[in-house]
C-alpha cells in the first residue's frame, strides 16, 4: 500500500472541525438525558484511541467510559504465558507470535525474560512470516503461539491452510483464540461474591469494527434483542469513536436498543464468509476459556479440531507443559477493570509498583491494555 | 530492574535511563558526567568529549550506512553542545567472514562524512571476532570539538524559550525498520543521517540566542524533550500538529501502532531558543536542504512541571511520555 492511500485513510477521520462537531451534537442529546451512561468499549483498540486523542476531556460529565476485557495480550493467563514461556526455552524451537506478547509475564517470566537467557523467541508482522522461517530452519520445530480475537484467527487458518497443503512438518500451534460476544455474555450474565452490586453497570457497547469485518455485526445482536442493551460496532480513528458516541446518545434519547453500525466502510451484518468457514474448518470452541483476571469463560476459546492434532503444539508437547492453576498477582485489580468495576487510578499499585516497563497485571502490559492506556497518556491530566 | 539484561533497555527511553542510572552513574559518578549533557564539557569549557557505539540491522540502509551513522552521531553529539568536531578515534569489531569490500565501502562513507566535519580520525583500533560473537559490524567513535559556543545546555531551558524541530521526525528509525522487516513503499523513504555542525555553525554566526540543543536519536523527539522537561524543571507544551511528519513515516507509525515522536532521527534535533529568534532561526534552518521543514513546536510553561504535554488540534490534551519497552508493533 503506498503512503499516499494510507494517509487517505484516515486524514478526514482526525479532521478538528469535524470532532468539535460531534462534540457539540453528542452535548446537546447529552443534556436531553436525565441521568449517567456508562458506555463500555469492549476492545482495548478503542481504549487506545479513547486516551490518545483525549476523547474522554470532549464529553459532558454524564457519559462515564468503561473498559471492557477486549485485549488479547491482558487477557491472557499466567498459566497460557508459561506454556510458550516452556516450549520457547526448549533448544530445538523457534518460538513465534505477534507483538506485544514477548512482554507479558509469566511464572518464570517473560518471553523477553527467556530471550535474553537465550531462548529463540521472535515476533512477526504475519503468521505467514512463519513459513520464511521454517524453511530456513528445517531442524528447529517453529512454535506458532497464536493469540487474538476474530481479528487475528483468520490469519492462524490461513498459516495451517498452507502448512497442510504443502506438505511442511516443522510448523506448529499453540491456540490461544478467543471470541468476544461470548466474555461480553459474561459481563452481563455472572455474579459475583465480592461485589455488592455486581448488577452489570453497561448501558451500551462500542463494538470493535475489525472484529465485525471479519465475523459481521451479527454477533452481537443478541445484546439488543435480549438484553436490551444498545450496541454500535465503530472504527478505531477519533472520528468514528465521538460519531459511535452520538449514535448511542440518541438511541438513549429514543428509548431504543438497536444493533447500529458506524463503521459502514467495511463492515456487514454477516462479515467476511470465507474467513469464517475457514475458521469453522480448523478451529473449535473449548468449553472453558481462562482470561487473566476474570477466570473461566464459558465457550470463549478456540482450540484445533481434534483432525489436526498433529499440528497442535499442546499435543506434542504435552509432556513438558505445565497445567497447575495459578493465581493472579494480589494487589493486582486487573479482574475488576477488565469487567468495568474499577477504573485504573483506583488500583493501588498503579503508576507505582505495577507501570509498562515492569507490569504486574494483564492490563498494564499491552499497550491496548486500560492501565498502559491511562498510565501513557492521561495519568494526571 | 531485570536480573538479565533485555533488549529494551537500549531503547532511549525509561528502561535505559534507568539501566545507565542505578549502574553507570551509580558507579562513575562525578560532576561532568551528571549533567547528562550529550557531550562532556572540559578543559575549562573549551573543549567538548563525546563516544559513541553503533550498530545497526541492516547495515546498509536507504540514506547511509552504519559508517555514515558512526561519523554523523559522535559528531553531531558535539555539535550540539556548540563545538566544532575537530579529532576523532574509530574502533571497529568486526565479525570472521565479513566481507572486505563491504568494510572498504563504509570506511569510504565515514571519509566521506568526516570531510563534511572537517574532523579527522586519529588513532583507532580494529577487532576481528569468531563468527556469531557480533552481528557483523560493530563500531565505537569517539570526538573531540572545540566549543564555539559555551553554555549551552539541557538543565537551562526557560519559559524565556521557544522549541524548534530541524526537520520531519522519525525518518531513520521508520527507515530501518522497513529496510529490516523488508517492507515496500511505493515512494521514497530515506533515513536522515546527516552532519549537523553546517548547521549549527550558521545559527551561531547569524548570533541566534541557543540555550539547548540534542539531536534526537533513540527514543526521538520524545526523550529529548522529556530530558529537558526534567532536567530544567519546567512544563514543554507541544502542539501535536505542529510536528512535520513524512507522509512515508506516517504511514508506517498507523500501520505498526508506532508515535513519529518515538523514532529515531539521525539528523534532525531539537532547539530551545530565545523566543525573540525563534522565528529567525526556522527561516536559517529552513535554507538547508536537510532542514526545511524545520518549525516552531512547542512553549516552555510552568502547567506540569518535568512533563511535556501534547495539546490536539481539538482541545484534548496529554502526556507524551518517555517510550517504554522494545517497539513493538501491535497486534490489531
Amino acid at each position: 500500500m503506498s503512503s499516499l492511500e494510507l494517509k487517505d485513510l484516515y486524514d478526514g477521520f482526525r479532521d478538528p472541525d469535524v470532532i468539535k462537531g460531534y462534540q457539540k451534537l453528542i452535548a446537546a442529546e447529552a443534556k436531553k438525558l436525565d441521568r449517567n451512561v456508562n458506555i463500555m468499549e469492549v476492545c482495548g483498540g478503542h481504549t487506545h484511541t479513547i486516551m490518545k486523542y483525549g476523547l474522554t476531556q470532549l464529553l459532558p460529565e454524564n457519559i462515564n467510559f468503561i473498559h471492557g476485557p477486549g485485549c488479547p495480550v491482558c487477557i491472557m493467563p499466567k498459566e497460557r504465558v508459561d506454556h510458550a514461556y516452556v516450549l520457547a526455552m526448549q533448544p530445538d524451537v523457534i518460538l513465534l507470535t505477534l507483538g506485544d506478547m514477548i512482554k507479558v509475564p509469566g511464572s518464570h517470566g517473560s518471553l523477553q525474560d527467556a530471550r535474553a537467557k537465550g531462548a529463540d523467541v521472535r515476533y512477526v508482522y504475519s503468521p505467514m512470516d512463519a513459513l520464511k522461517i521454517a524453511e530456513e530452519n528445517s531442524d528447529k520445530k517453529i512454535v506458532f503461539f497464536a493469540i487474538g480475537f476474530e481479528t487475528t484467527t483468520p490469519m492462524t487458518a490461513a498459516l495451517l491452510d498452507v502448512v497442510i497443503k504443502r506438505g511442511i512438518n516443522n510448523i506448529f500451534f499453540h491456540i490461544n483464540h478467543v471470541t468476544v460476544p461470548e466474555v461480553m455474555k459474561e459481563l452481563i450474565d455472572s455474579r459475583d461474591e465480592h461485589v455488592n452490586s455486581y448488577d452489570h453497570r453497561i448501558d451500551a457497547f462500542i463494538g470493535p469494527s475489525h472484529v465485525s469485518v471479519i465475523s459481521g455485526s451479527k454477533i452481537y445482536e443478541l445484546f439488543s434483542i435480549e438484553y436490551h442493551i444498545p450496541v454500535v460496532v465503530a472504527g478505531f480513528e477519533p472520528v468514528d469513536v465521538m460519531e459511535a458516541i452520538y449514535m448511542m446518545m440518541k438511541q438513549f434519547n429514543e428509548g431504543r436498543s438497536d444493533l447500529e453500525i458506524q463503521y459502514k466502510r467495511l463492515v456487514t451484518p454477516e462479515g467476511n464468509l470465507k474467513a469464517q468457514a475457514l475458521i469453522e474448518h480448523y478451529f473449535e470452541k473449548v468449553s472453558l476459556f481462562k482470561w487473566r483476571g476474570m477466570g473461566n469463560v464459558p465457550n470463549s476459546g478456540l482450540k484445533l479440531r481434534d483432525e489436526f492434532a498433529a499440528y497442535d503444539a499442546e499435543v506434542l508437547f504435552e509432556n513438558i507443559l505445565p497445567y497447575d492453576e495459578i493465581d493472579d498477582h494480589k494487589l493486582c485489580i486487573c479482574g475488576d477493570i477488565l469487567r468495568g468495576f474499577a477504573k485504573p487510578q483506583e488500583c493501588s499499585v498503579f503508576g507505582t509498583a505495577c507501570k509498562p516497563s515492569s507490569p504486574l497485571g494483564s492490563c498494564m502490559v499491552s499497550s491496548e491494555g486500560a492501565c498502559a492506556a491511562y498510565y501513557k497518556y492521561g495519568n494526571l491530566i | 530492574m531485570t536480573k538479565n539484561i533485555v533488549l529494551a533497555q537500549g531503547n532511549g527511553g525509561q528502561e535505559n535511563a534507568e539501566l545507565i542510572s542505578k549502574i553507570f552513574y551509580k558507579h562513575f559518578k562525578n560532576e561532568i558526567l551528571e549533567k547528562s549533557e550529550d557531550a562532556a564539557i572540559i578543559d575549562g569549557g573549551r573543549l567538548a568529549f563525546t563516544t559513541d557505539s553503533f550498530t545497526v540491522s541492516p547495515i546498509f540502509f536507504d540514506g547511509g550506512d552504519i559508517g555514515k551513522l558512526s561519523i554523523c552521531g559522535t559528531c553531531n553529539d558535539l555539535a550540539m553542545m556548540g563545538a566544532k568536531p575537530a579529532y576523532m578515534t574509530c574502533a571497529v569489531i568486526v565479525e570472521e567472514g565479513f566481507s572486505i569490500d563491504d568494510l572498504e565501502k563504509i570506511v569510504r562513507s565515514m571519509k566521506k562524512e568526516l570531510e563534511v566535519n572537517q574532523a579527522l580520525i586519529v588513532c583507532g583500533d580494529t577487532k576481528v571476532v569468531p563468527r556469531g560473537s557480533v552481528d557483523k559490524i560493530f563500531i565505537n567513535t569517539t570526538g573531540v570539538g572545540i566549543v564555539q559556543k559555551s553554555g549551552i545546555s539541557s538543565n537551562c531551558v526557560s519559559e524565556a524559550d521557544t522549541i524548534i524541530i530541524s526537520n520531519q521526525i522519525g525518518r531513520h528509525g521508520a527507515t530501518i525498520f522497513a529496510n529490516r522487516e523488508g517492507m515496500e513503499f511505493s515512494s521514497a523513504l530515506q533515513s536522515d543521517c546527516t552532519s549537523l555542525w553546517p548547521l549549527v555553525e550558521k545559527l551561531l554566526s547569524e548570533g541566534i540566542r541557543i540555550t539547548a540543543m540534542r539531536d534526537a536519536t533513540r527514543g526521538g523527539v520524545a526523550a529529548v524533550l522529556n530530558e529537558w522537561a526534567k532536567q530544567s524543571a519546567v512544563c514543554i507544551e507541544v502542539q501535536e500538529e505542529s510536528l512535520p511528519v513524512s507522509d512515508e513515516v506516517r504511514g508506517i507509525c498507523e500501520i505498526l501502532g508506532f508515535e513519529a515522536y518515538n523514532l529515531a532521527n539521525e539528523g534532525t534535533f531539537v532547539l530551545a531558543v530565545k523566543s525573540e529568534d525563534a522565528a529567525k532561526a526556522v527561516a536559517i534552518l529552513q535554507e538547508f536542504e536537510e532542514a526545511r521543514y524545520a518549525s516552531i513546536i512547542a512553549d516552555v510553561t510552568h502547567q506540569y512541571d518535568g512533563r511535556v504535554v501534547l495539546l490536539s488540534a481539538w482541545g484534548s490534551k496529554r502526556f507524551m511520555d518517555l517510550p517504554t519497552g522494545e517497539l513493538l508493533p501491535r497486534i490489531c
